[in-house]
């Protein structure tokens, strides 16, 4: 193994294994609650954060992290409160994001559009001793939140309104997620890039769905798909020498199509065999008296 | 249980008095009370937009009001925290959000309430598995929600409320769109929580299988009580023009009301 000869490839590794832990953990919250491209829209506004890093010489990581957090936090106020208008709203704060990343990292003395590449989509030779500390401390955090509060999360997405009256923290918990998902788009950052951050929380989401009944099937198997994509496309990246961020991306589709395909049947069986247990176990349902159940 | 006010007994378990609300700028509640006492089955009825779910909603929080009082359990609505003793069943067509989920898992969210901190002893993995078999869907609890009929969403909604073993059950049109079969399964499982000192508040768009159990209808009508007694024989909703009564009655069985009469 070469590949893990090299300090930087070391750290890479482990910022991809990292990702692909905390994306989908993250992610399978937003898909639940239907905010699936609420990832997209943090890591727009986290681009100021990064052209923010470079104009005051601050870590980006840090200073995105913190815009990021911010930006989440006003996203999820205005979902509260501005139920009118409020797509127009996302729509500028996403912009105004981007836009303001541009802006600052022009404005930084000796920076070009050529720093924030690295930032939108990824780069392996460039994830610093210090970017690896940051992703670490910032992994543990989202984990802790994801995996600890997992019950109370998954009832305030899975129905707000009821959570509200189960006594359940329904605001806080919220923005927590919203916090939550920030620090995740900031962990992805150096590794996938700040463009595709959204598919690695909700492609393998949506591929571990092709094969799951529960939740933390879903939970467990969109892990385990967006560690190995992480890898697998940290590692093609490496030998083939194209960006890992786009790599891993197509690597999630991949596997994606891949379990869909394979689920077909499976679900088609399922479905058979849903519709033969009601034909068998509810005859009121028709009006015709059933026929007594014999080989099916 | 717990905090009971001097009044003790005899109070209400919920009482609005005078309650007015707006949605947006549209007044939809003008002033109606409400009460519901201890161990009572009372149906609020009404036509679309009478304001019977917003009344329902002003209960449980989730639609300010503009004046009047709501107590639950004689404690302002503002100042209650005892979530528990309340079992919730919103105006659903389905259990499912965007991510599967078995029916245990959905039914679990409804005793969070007793769990604090969301760690579940073994008191209660039993009460969630006995909310599941209530509503008669034991053998499926490991089943995703998304493979259930109309009627089993239904089911696991109403299973999800009973989860916290609540005094008080306040159950948003829990019969729309249910099959035969499950509302039978409903009308018997609620009337098993009667037996036992449970009060509850329905929101009925018909009275259906659920009219022996119920002791007290109120009827509204533009945001006003029309009226609050015995459940009416043709008013409200039935009373209204071009109202089609349609039960699901199987064309070559009893009437559904007869088998469901203790």
């Amino acid at each position: 193994m070469e590949i893990l000869e090299y300090a930087f490839m070391q750290r890479a590794l482990l910022a991809a294994v990292l990702v692909g832990i905390t994306a989908p953990a993250v992610g399978i919250y937003l898909v639940q609650r239907r905010q699936a491209l609420m990832g997209d829209g943090i890591g727009h506004v986290a681009m100021t954060g990064v052209g923010l890093g470079f104009l005051l010489s601050t870590s980006p990581v840090w200073m995105a992290t913190a815009v990021a957090i911010v930006g989440a936090v006003l996203m999820e106020l205005i979902r509260w409160y501005g139920r009118t208008r409020g797509d127009i709203a996302l729509a500028m704060l996403f912009y105004g994001g981007m836009a303001g990343g541009v802006m600052f990292i022009n404005l930084a003395p000796g920076g070009s559009n050529a720093n924030l590449q690295s930032y939108l989509f990824g780069s392996l030779s460039t994830v610093s001793e210090e970017d690896v500390t940051a992703i670490c401390l910032l992994a543990a955090f989202v984990v802790l939140v994801t995996v600890g509060l997992r019950r109370q999360l998954f009832a305030v997405s899975q129905d707000e309104e009821f959570a509200r009256v189960t006594g359940v923290p329904v605001r806080a918990l919220n923005l927590l997620t919203a916090v939550t998902a920030a620090v995740t788009v900031t962990v992805a950052m150096r590794v996938v890039g700040l463009l595709l951050v959204s598919a690695l929380m909700v492609v393998p989401v949506a591929a571990a769905q092709q094969l799951t009944r529960s939740f933390a099937a879903t939970f467990a198997i969109s892990v385990a798909i967006g560690v190995s994509v992480t890898i697998g496309g940290t590692t093609t990246s490496y030998y083939q020498d194209v960006p890992p961020g786009a790599t891993i991306a197509l690597h999630t589709i991949g596997v994606f199509i891949a379990l869909t395909v394979l689920a077909t049947p499976l679900a088609r069986r399922r479905a058979r065999a849903v519709a033969a247990a009601e034909a068998a176990g509810d005859p009121a349902e028709c009006s015709v008296p059933a026929q007594p159940a014999g080989k099916r | 249980m717990s905090k009971h006010t001097a009044s003790g007994e005899a109070e209400a378990v919920i009482s609005l008095r005078k309650v007015t609300a707006e949605l947006g700028s549209r007044p939809v509640l003008r002033g109606i009370d409400l009460t519901v006492g201890r161990g009572e089955v009372v149906a609020l009825l009404g036509a679309n937009g009478s304001g019977k779910s917003t009344a329902v909603r002003t209960v449980i929080g989730q639609v300010p009001v503009s004046g009047g009082e709501v107590e639950i359990f004689g404690t302002p609505r503002r100042r209650f925290r005892d979530w528990a003793r309340v079992g919730y069943v919103p105006q659903r067509t389905t259990a499912a959000g965007g991510v599967p989920a078995t029916i245990s898992e959905v039914v679990t969210s409804g005793r969070l309430s007793r769990a604090r901190f969301g760690l579940l002893r073994k008191a209660d993995r039993e009460a969630v598995a006995r909310a599941i078999d209530l509503v008669g869907l034991a053998d499926r609890a490991k089943d995703s929600v998304n493979a259930l009929s109309g009627g089993q969403h239904q089911r696991v909604l109403i299973a999800r409320a009973l989860a916290s073993e609540p005094e008080l059950l306040i159950m948003d049109e829990p019969m729309a769109g249910v099959d035969l079969a499950s509302q039978e399964v409903l009308a018997a499982t609620l009337r098993e929580q009667v037996t036992k000192g449970t009060s509850v508040l329905l929101v009925l768009h018909e009275l259906g299988p659920l009219e022996p159990l119920i002791d007290r209808a109120v009827v509204l009508r533009d945001g006003c009580v029309l009226h609050d007694g015995p459940p009416p024989r043709a008013v409200g909703q039935h009373a209204l023009p071009g109202h089609d009564h349609v039960h699901p009655h199987p064309a070559d069985t009893e009437p559904v009301r007869t088998g469901l009469l203790t």
